[in-house]
């Protein structure tokens, strides 16, 4: 267990034919990963190409591909990108932030907690989606319209999560802490926040699909640009290609900023290692 | 005349209270502990043993009575009291140094002059070279090492010790117990012991209170007096004194153990 940072050691035959079998099952679960995505790609064309598929229901690769060319060349893919990812990121980071700030009200404060306690289980059982007209009229019929959408999604489940979280927080640790003669902040600050790091990261990762489901909601609802406007767009139109291209640019987005929060997890987390 | 009563202890009570119950837990205790002694609680488990040392940390406020350390009278967390648990409750995310400090910090005395004296008190104990590590890549025996290490860091005059080995199996429990009661008796301190472990109690205590069951009340006293081997004797080798299994048995029987 100690010889963690030795990392010169000389590892034996058997340990380097072990380190050898490691690295080719993970570089044979990757090949296997794009080997499928290819497969899926290449069928779909196959299939549109001898009218399999009618290719006005189903689109095809190569005319979403063209598409995406297009779209990036005259600005307005880049446009609708920008705005989606503004609105996500806006809902986002709001939701989180005053979701962790309520959450610490609720740990402070166990009769404050009791008292809400009854509402955020409607507020969290309710399909938020059913709020969306509401919002819209009373933030106004655009960004900031869906920005409060995405926010109200998200807000709730990072309330709930992060206060449990807290509550988690080994009893223990903080009566060691209290014989030191620590005060409420500073159990706060130096073992109920960073004790509750993982699950904050863990709701982080939970809340950026959160938000990408008010925006594209807000989007559908109102909005003359971003991807959700791009979607329904094309789907008025009969236009599958442009509800194709929405969507894999929607999910490309999603999967870079899911990359980012692990990324700010390898960052925090490094004693987990 | 100045009495050697370091911790005094006079008629306290604890009742604690549920909707539809009440439990008296502690029912008009007294005892002292002198300087420089370690005292060890034995008791039948859930006659309150934790119970009197969270109130002596002042975690707790006793229904009744009042406690004194070093003449003071405790109202509440203090600094003349440092608490151990049976569980190390090291900070993962803290490295062990940063771990030892955690007292220092929430009473604000994190200098460079008492940085080094806690590394300095690493380094005497064996720690030195874990400094930087976290405590996951510890032992068990370790950590509970930083442990002590960690209340020791506040200076505190007195020890108050919940079980501090019971986590820990049996060659560590020794072999730490060992290590702990010589830092103790090293840096002069005083401690007040609960344990479940009759041995433990004897080789390593000065005077052992064995406790009656619920409302815990002090059933006898006994004055160790082993006659160990060498001169600055540690507890492991106590166990081999003569008179060892003579004081086990008198509190064995004392403590009413019987399967049901």
């Amino acid at each position: 267990m100690l010889n963690k940072d030795n990392e010169n050691v000389k590892y034996s035959p058997q340990h380097q034919e072990f380190l050898r079998a490691v690295k080719r099952n993970k570089l044979q679960i990757k090949a296997s990963q794009v080997g499928f995505l290819m497969l899926f790609i290449i069928c779909w064309e196959v299939a549109a190409n001898l009218k399999w598929i009618d290719p006005f229901f189903f689109s095809k690769p190569s005319d979403i591909f063209k598409l995406l060319v297009r779209l990036s060349a005259d600005g307005s893919l880049i446009m609708h990108t920008t705005v989606s990812v503004y609105e996500t990121l806006m809902g986002f980071v709001i939701g989180t932030v005053l979701g962790t700030i309520v959450a610490i009200m609720l740990w402070w404060s166990d009769f404050i907690a009791k008292v809400v306690d009854p509402y955020l289980v409607v507020l969290n059982a309710l399909p938020k989606i059913a709020l969306g007209p509401i919002i819209i009229i009373w933030a106004g019929a655009g960004t900031r319209g869906i920005i409060v959408t995405a926010l109200l999604i998200s807000i709730v489940v990072t309330i709930l999560s992060t206060f449990n979280g807290f509550k988690e927080v080994d009893t223990e640790k903080i009566k060691m802490l209290k014989t030191f003669g620590a005060t409420k902040l500073q159990i706060l600050q130096k073992v109920v926040l960073p004790a509750s790091v993982p699950t904050m990261i863990n709701t982080m990762k939970i809340n950026i699909g959160m938000s990408w489901v008010g925006v594209i909601v807000g989007e559908f609802l109102v909005s003359k640009a971003g991807l959700g406007y791009l979607i329904v767009y094309g789907g008025q139109v009969f236009r599958l290609d442009i509800v194709m291209a929405g969507v894999i640019v929607l999910a490309v987005a999603t999967f870079v900023m899911y990359q980012f929060v692990a990324w700010v997890e390898n960052r925090f987390l490094r004693w987990k290692q | 005349m100045r009495n050697n009563k370091f911790v005094d202890i006079k008629n306290i009570s604890m009742t604690y209270h549920t909707l539809d119950n009440e439990t008296i837990a502690l029912k008009e205790l007294s005892f002292h502990v002198d300087k420089g002694e370690i005292v060890s609680l034995v008791g039948p488990s859930g006659c309150g043993k934790s119970t009197i040392l969270s109130i002596i940390a002042g975690l707790l406020k006793p229904s009744t009575g009042e406690i004194f350390i070093d003449g003071h009278r405790i109202d509440g967390p203090n600094k003349a009291s440092g608490y151990m648990f049976q569980r190390d409750n090291l900070f993962p995310w803290r490295t062990i140094l940063q771990n030892v400090l955690i007292g220092l910090e929430i009473q604000k005395k994190v200098n460079d002059e008492s940085i080094a004296r806690v590394s300095q008190l690493l380094d005497t104990y064996g720690l030195g070279e874990f400094k930087n590590h976290y405590p996951d890549q510890l032992s068990g025996g370790m950590r509970q090492r930083v442990a002590l290490i960690r209340t020791l860091a506040v200076e505190p005059e007195l020890l108050l010790l919940d079980e501090p080995f019971s986590a820990l199996d049996y060659q560590n429990r020794l072999a730490v117990g060992d290590e702990i009661a010589r830092i103790i008796k090293k840096e002069g301190k005083t401690a007040l012991m609960v344990t479940h472990d009759v041995g433990e109690a004897i080789s390593m205590s000065d005077r052992v209170l064995v406790l009656s069951n619920r409302p815990a009340t002090i059933k006898n006293i006994h004055h160790i007096q082993l006659t160990c081997q060498s001169d600055n004797p540690s507890p492991i080798q106590c166990r081999e004194a003569p008179e060892f299994r003579h004081y086990f048995n008198l509190i064995w029987k004392e403590l009413d153990v019987y399967v049901k």
